[in-house]
């Protein structure tokens, strides 16, 4: 509860006040101040406190509460800095006969600390409690029912179930709000004794009926969090998570969105911007409710709103992130505000709605929270640029902003930068370049490079990079160097400008070793142009020893080349001295590149004139550095940290903490629990192909080796070393007379590959007809994703694959191309050996019904997870059949 | 949902510190420390407001110094937590009446119960001042106010680096005052901050006014309050002529006031707002009425029934901002500033600012620094004030290679660098370099900026016409305080 406990009773450095120390001393928190007495001795006070509480228990005189609420602040005090004064504990609870609200609290406090640390002693505690519960005052009811369920003691948990129960029946919302939230934290001591007792229930008819608002937001919280753990396991529980999504829930809530709080708003709002709604009347309806919602004084609902919003039109259209473009029609008659006469709704009209709105909450509010939503901000001017394109004097930056804050907004002037405003934005940038804040002035240059990249009004940036390398500071200088030579990749048109600036820059002025390699490739690339180069290189070769980076000698020793090739009298010189450092230089790679020059030169120079000097392409873009999946994946998770750390929040978070309704299959970094003891004995198993049908698991495992009977049966390229064929040799044979009996029947079983998880059909005749998919299905990822969300898992079982498939699966990729074949395709992939998770989505040719699996492989047991939702249940077993075919056929061609 | 709050002192001590949900380790206050205290990453040495460390996400403000921190595992709103650790702050502020350590100190228990009701198991139940009176017994311990320092004239817009300034109010909303009973008084402060950027030749690049109205009352009963705002006030700007090249009418003129974007708390009722421009804030009895009537209801599963028009919300205690506002509309500026530079000689220069206030002489601003980054190779500044200058400080900042012009360093005497409208103040500024500037001054100085407090002034011409209270008695007739005032927020003219 209060700060002390354990790790606090030793002295830490993180309060070098000296004053806060716990066995020694006390701080200034009351008016017995320990901190003045240096001869302090607690243990001798803390029996003393033990004593008046004895005496102070039993009294009924009159001021006994007074002297009580000192003693107990005496208590709390030592307990806040950290001394142990869990000996009074049955003192304390003596001294709880009390009505005094403010003793009781105080006592709470005390027990909730630390009832933890010693459970024996909290078994005392709970008499007292339960009784509380039961008081007249509501109040005292509803505190006696949250400490109790704070005390986070296991074996106590039988005694929570009563007052818990009447709890959320009693007549007072101040308990029943109590009792919702203590229903959660039960179920977090013993999840069991909170399902046996049928709490979630009993949360959801209160969601759905309390007068409350608070009640109903308390209960919605316990509700997502209980359903999504459980859900895990459960397939009742996922069900109860979707129903919170369903049409009735989300309208109830929405309906009676203004009686909640501002905070419990947010929640709901989250809640919402998951719904997806079934046609266009029901966005604007939900759209016009929350409008008002966009004028909201907290950031947070703002946000939240906004979220809403997006999401929600986004469900219309999947040419959302296209930007402007594209219209879709909604036929209702609304009188909404966000609605235009033709009843037209365009996203882009959605992004014109939200932006003054989070212009105004980056401008009000502390600094903190105008960074949160500028960092909300900052992602949609990266989605959609041109939106933004006039508003871009708000992203100028304010010379007492912090640092964090004009990074994100320089990159929002890069990005909004058109033909009509790079003028200005790059005049601004230019008079942030003369900065005399360093970082800033770097990350300016650098915005204006960026911008000079995008072909704006290019003639007007060069020459103005041009004018920051006479500026003369260091700093300048090597940024811009860097920027030039990825300007001169784009654009060699700009080679003869930029290299007479260039050529006038002594690299002994140059330190940086970006700088110092662009300004050495450079020199090596335009070596005819450059009147010296050959001597400013050989001066640099000859210092070899004196360049520290790595970096710099390898682009030392192309240039040396390339200007060789271009002028070999001048440069023989300097070339044989970088050969010759290169040759015996200690970094690998620097040494390589010298005698594969060397090699190269002695071979033949026509062909090293070729492999270095051959005529270049200029670089039409840059690559991206964060890929569009990532940057989807991010703007799914609007409104959370992903977006303030500029990635999806499975590169951060654990996965049970990512939210009730994150979008939980994430991918990468995934931890599939602790292997279990059969999979790893299956580990050692070799699947068998194709047509090694119908085997159960375990017969299969017996089934490996070489197979030279003339069966059905093929045995894929084996592990041959000898101990292992010795050890199956034998049920080998055994194994195979099982099977060649039904070998025929396999054949025309094509739909029941594996024989796995269900049953095998008998009768050929019987089966359905076959399935057939789409082979140019196309499914973008929010479909797949609000796909996901809504359907119901149709089948889930375990399949296998081949170890072939293993050495395949390299990377994810390979996979990928493989299930393409099948025409199953993958969304999306990632991870790392030994799991790897991909999502693949199918349809069928006839119809326009889609799969969609989720599978997770363990390479290291060969094991296969598969999940598959379907649209069509009733086809999803030929999908599953079809789709382990496929995947145990991985790795087989 | 979060898992621990706690405050610590500028040093790294606890003074608070509350564990809601056990999954972060104890530990956390002191990683939480070392981190923003040795913070480098990226070439930033500022730690930003949110950061995570080994899976634990840290979110702080700062406010008085103080670092509000929440930690927690799950992938939340930032904005939520962020904006929840400022109305933490504010809360204990209505209850403590002055936010400090020592207060802290003085209240912990206060502060503990406080924290028990705003958040349970790491979910937010209320931060209503107003709904906490109700579960929350604690008295507050004042501190002594004459341990303060002294609150001079400008010193109370002076809280906080930048942004929203706490009113001038240091009493608790819950306490009472040492003659017995609460004086009935409400204040309404009108804060604008000033944004503005001129070009080297003088040109207005950029400006805005970020405003807010603050309220803060002491009412009892928590009456109908109405506020009526400039009836000539037009909010959202049509279209794309935000900066555009309208002649700006001076803060004198007349003419409409238009906003580009305005919001409110959550208490204001806007039903004649479109009409005569009054804001009424109402006790949400009445707001849940008027919702039942009126608004869009989504017609689904559910019908709203009667009953569930309780309140459980009750119209705002303490402080809060009733609106916030944001305005490009131009304006005339307070201040004009001239710089000049000019070399004499090789190893020499000479800086002259010159500042003019374009306000009415009736007004007074305080509390002015002006700021120039000089060229690194600066070596020596002596300065020359104009004849008769009083109350001036003039600084050369070695380490920085700042020239600062402004107000007396010792707070005590209470003098600051004021200056009244229409008046003129210059400085001159002879340099010494340690080498050749190559007539490349102006690229190695400047911007200048200033800071400043002009009470009793507004640059947006946005007006508390009225503040109307529903009177309970014939005799009932609390206090009303409306005061204006204009900051600097960031005001830059380069050179």
């Amino acid at each position: 509860m209060a700060p002390p406990d354990q790790s606090h009773r030793s002295p830490s450095p993180s309060q070098p006040s000296g004053t806060a120390r716990a066995e020694s001393n006390g701080t200034g928190n009351s008016n017995s101040n320990p901190k003045s007495n240096p001869n302090f001795d607690s243990k001798g006070e803390v029996s003393d406190l033990k004593m008046q509480l004895r005496q102070l228990a039993g009294s009924r005189a009159q001021g006994t509460d007074d002297s009580k609420r000192e003693l107990f602040k005496k208590v709390i005090s030592y307990m806040t800095i950290g001394i142990d004064v869990s000996s009074v504990f049955s003192e304390m609870v003596m001294c709880s006969a009390t009505s005094d609200i403010v003793l009781k609290k105080m006592c709470y406090l005390y027990v909730g600390n630390y009832a933890r640390y010693n459970p024996d002693l909290s078994l005392l505690t709970i008499n007292f409690l339960q009784r509380d519960c039961k008081d007249e005052d509501p109040m005292i009811r509803g505190l006696a029912l949250r400490s109790l369920c704070t005390l986070r003691v296991a074996n106590l948990v039988e005694y929570l179930v009563g007052p818990l129960g009447s709890g959320l029946k009693d007549g007072n919302s101040y308990v029943r709000m109590v009792a919702a939230v203590g229903v959660l934290k039960l179920y977090h001591i013993s999840s069991s004794t909170c399902m046996d007792a049928d709490f979630p229930v009993t949360l959801k008819h209160l969601m759905l009926n309390d007068p409350d608002a608070q009640v109903v937001a308390n209960c919605l919280c316990a509700l997502q969090e209980i359903w999504s753990l459980e859900a895990t396991t459960s397939d009742e529980a996922s069900r109860e998570r979707e129903v919170l999504l369903s049409k009735p829930v989300i309208y109830y809530l929405l309906n009676r969105i203004k009686e909640f709080s501002e905070w419990a708003q947010c929640i709901v709002l989250e809640l919402v911007s998951k719904y997806v709604p079934t046609d266009s009347n029901e966005i604007f309806d939900i759209m016009n409710l929350l409008e008002d919602r966009l004028q909201h004084a907290n950031g947070a609902v703002v946000l939240a709103t906004v979220k809403v919003f997006l999401q929600l039109t986004l469900s219309m259209t999947d040419t959302h992130q296209q930007g402007p473009g594209k219209l879709f029609i909604v036929q209702g008659q609304h009188q909404g505000p966000l609605q235009d006469p033709q009843h037209y709704l365009h996203p882009v009209q959605v992004y014109e709605r939200i932006k003054a709105p989070l212009l105004t909450q980056v401008s009000s509010g502390s600094p903190e929270q105008s960074y949160a939503v500028l960092s909300h901000l900052h992602l949609l001017v990266m989605r959609a640029p041109i939106l933004f394109s006039t508003d871009y004097k708000h992203f100028y930056c304010q010379y007492n902003e912090p640092f964090y804050v004009k990074k994100l907004k320089l990159e929002m002037l890069t990005a909004v930068a058109n033909e009509s405003n790079t003028y200005e934005i790059v005049t601004e940038l230019c008079e942030y370049a003369a900065n005399v804040d360093i970082p800033m002035a770097r990350e300016s240059i650098r915005a204006v490079g960026k911008i000079a990249l995008q072909q704006y009004d290019v003639n007007a940036i060069v020459d103005r990079l041009l004018q920051f390398l006479e500026m003369e500071k260091d700093y300048v200088t090597a940024e811009t160097l860097v920027l030039v030579k990825d300007l001169l990749r784009k654009y060699p048109q700009w080679s003869h400008d930029c290299i007479a600036v260039v050529g006038n820059i002594s690299s002994k002025n140059v330190q940086e070793p970006k700088a110092k390699a662009a300004l050495i490739w450079m020199l090596g690339e335009y070596a005819q142009d450059m009147q010296d180069a050959p001597y400013v290189l050989e001066s640099l070769a000859e210092n070899w020893d004196d360049e520290h980076s790595a970096e710099v000698r390898l682009h030392l020793l192309t240039a040396v080349l390339k200007c060789f090739l271009r002028r070999p009298p001048e440069t023989q010189k300097a070339l044989g001295a970088a050969l010759a450092a290169g040759l015996s230089d200690f970094h690998q790679d620097v040494h390589d590149r010298a005698l594969f020059y060397y090699r190269l030169l002695q071979y033949k120079v026509s062909v090293a004139e070729r492999v270095a000097n051959p005529p270049k392409q200029a670089v039409s873009v840059f690559a991206d550095t964060q890929s569009s999946e990532i940057k989807d994946r991010i703007f799914d998770e609007f409104n959370s940290l992903a977006v303030v750390y500029q990635k999806p929040s499975y590169m951060f978070t654990d996965k049970e903490h990512r939210g009730p309704f994150a979008f939980s299959e994430e991918l990468g970094n995934l931890s599939i629990g602790a292997e279990s003891a059969e999979n790893i004995v299956s580990a050692q198993r070799v699947e068998a192909n194709d047509q090694d049908l119908l085997l159960s698991t375990s017969e299969k495992e017996e089934s490996r080796g070489p197979s030279n009977n003339g069966s059905a049966y093929s045995a894929p390229s084996y592990d041959s070393s000898a101990p292992l064929v010795a050890s199956h040799a034998q049920s080998e044979l055994v194994s195979l007379d099982q099977t060649l009996p039904q070998a025929p029947q396999a054949s025309s079983a094509f739909d029941d590959l594996l024989g796995l998880g269900f049953a095998v059909t008998p009768a050929p005749a019987a089966s359905p007809p076959p399935l057939r998919l789409n082979a140019k299905a196309v499914l973008d990822p929010n479909t797949f994703q609000q796909k996901w969300r809504q359907l119901p898992v149709s089948t889930s079982q375990e399949g296998s694959i081949t170890p072939q498939g293993v050495a395949a699966l390299t990377t994810p990729q390979a996979l990928l191309r493989h299930m393409q074949g099948h025409f199953i395709h993958c969304i999306a992939s990632g991870g790392q050996a030994p799991n790897f998770k991909f999502f693949f989505f199918a349809q069928k040719a006839e119809e326009s019904s889609t799969f969609l699996v989720e599978c997770i492989i363990n390479s290291s047991s060969c094991k296969a997870q598969i999940k598959i939702k379907a649209d069509d249940q009733g086809s999803s077993h030929a999908f599953v059949a079809l789709f382990q075919s496929a995947l145990s056929s991985f790795g087989m061609s | 949902m979060i898992s621990q709050f706690f405050v610590l002192s500028q040093r790294g001590d606890n003074i608070v510190f509350r564990d809601y949900r056990g999954d972060v380790q104890k530990g956390s206050a002191e990683i939480f420390f070392r981190k923003v205290k040795f913070w480098r990453e990226d070439g930033e040495e500022e730690a930003p407001p949110v950061f995570n460390v080994d899976g634990v996400n840290y979110f702080h403000v700062k406010v008085v110094g103080l670092l509000f921190v929440a930690t927690t595992r799950a992938n939340v709103s930032p904005s939520l937590v962020l904006e929840l650790l400022q109305r933490i702050a504010r809360v204990i502020k209505d209850y403590l009446g002055v936010l400090n350590e020592d207060s802290f100190r003085k209240n912990f228990v206060l502060v503990y119960e406080l924290l028990d009701e705003v958040i349970d198991f790491g979910y937010v139940q209320t931060t209503s001042t107003e709904v906490l009176k109700s579960s929350v017994f604690n008295e507050p311990i004042m501190v002594d106010a004459a341990r303060l320092p002294p609150l001079g004239p400008a010193s109370i817009f002076m809280q906080g680096t930048k942004r929203m300034p706490g009113t001038a109010v240091t009493k608790s909303v819950v306490a009472n005052e040492p003659g017995g009973r609460k004086r009935e008084e409400i204040f309404v402060d009108i804060i604008e901050k000033i944004s503005l950027t001129f070009s080297s030749s003088g040109y207005i690049l950029t400006s805005e006014i970020d405003g807010t109205i603050q309220m803060k009352s002491f009412l009892t009963g928590n009456p109908e309050i109405r506020l009526a705002l400039n009836e000539e006030l037009s909010i959202g700007r049509s279209g794309r002529s935000i900066y555009g090249s309208r002649d700006y009418s001076g803060s004198s003129g007349s003419g409409p006031v238009i906003l580009d974007d305005c919001n409110f708390h959550e208490s204001v009722h806007l039903d004649s707002f479109d009409v005569d421009r009054t804001l009424t804030l109402v006790g949400d009895i009445g707001k849940r009425r008027l919702m039942l009537m009126k608004g869009p209801v989504l017609m689904g599963f559910c019908k709203l029934d009667a009953s569930s028009a309780i309140l459980n919300q009750v119209p705002p205690d303490g402080e809060f901002p009733v609106m916030n506002y944001r305005m490009t509309q131009e304006f005339k500026p307070p201040f004009r500033i001239n710089t000049l530079i000019e070399e004499a000689g090789a190893l020499k220069a000479e800086v002259i600012l010159k500042i003019r206030a374009e306000f009415s002489p009736s007004v007074t601003a305080n509390t002015i620094v002006v700021q120039m980054p000089l060229p690194a190779y600066t070596t020596r500044v002596s300065f020359e004030l104009e004849p008769g200058a009083v109350g001036q400080m003039t600084d050369f900042k070695e380490s920085n290679k700042r020239l600062e012009w402004g107000l007396k360093k010792a707070i005590f005497l209470h003098k600051y660098f004021q200056i009244v409208g229409g008046s003129d103040h210059t400085l001159r500024a002879k340099l010494t370099f340690s080498q050749e500037s190559h007539g490349n001054i102006t690229k190695e100085a400047g911007p200048v900026s200033m800071t400043f407090t002009i009470p009793m002034y507004n640059t947006s011409r946005l007006q508390v016409k009225y503040l109307q209270i529903a009177k309970k008695s014939k005799t009932y007739n609390p206090y009303r305080w409306v005061r204006y005032v204009t900051q600097a927020n960031s005001y830059v003219a380069r050179i």
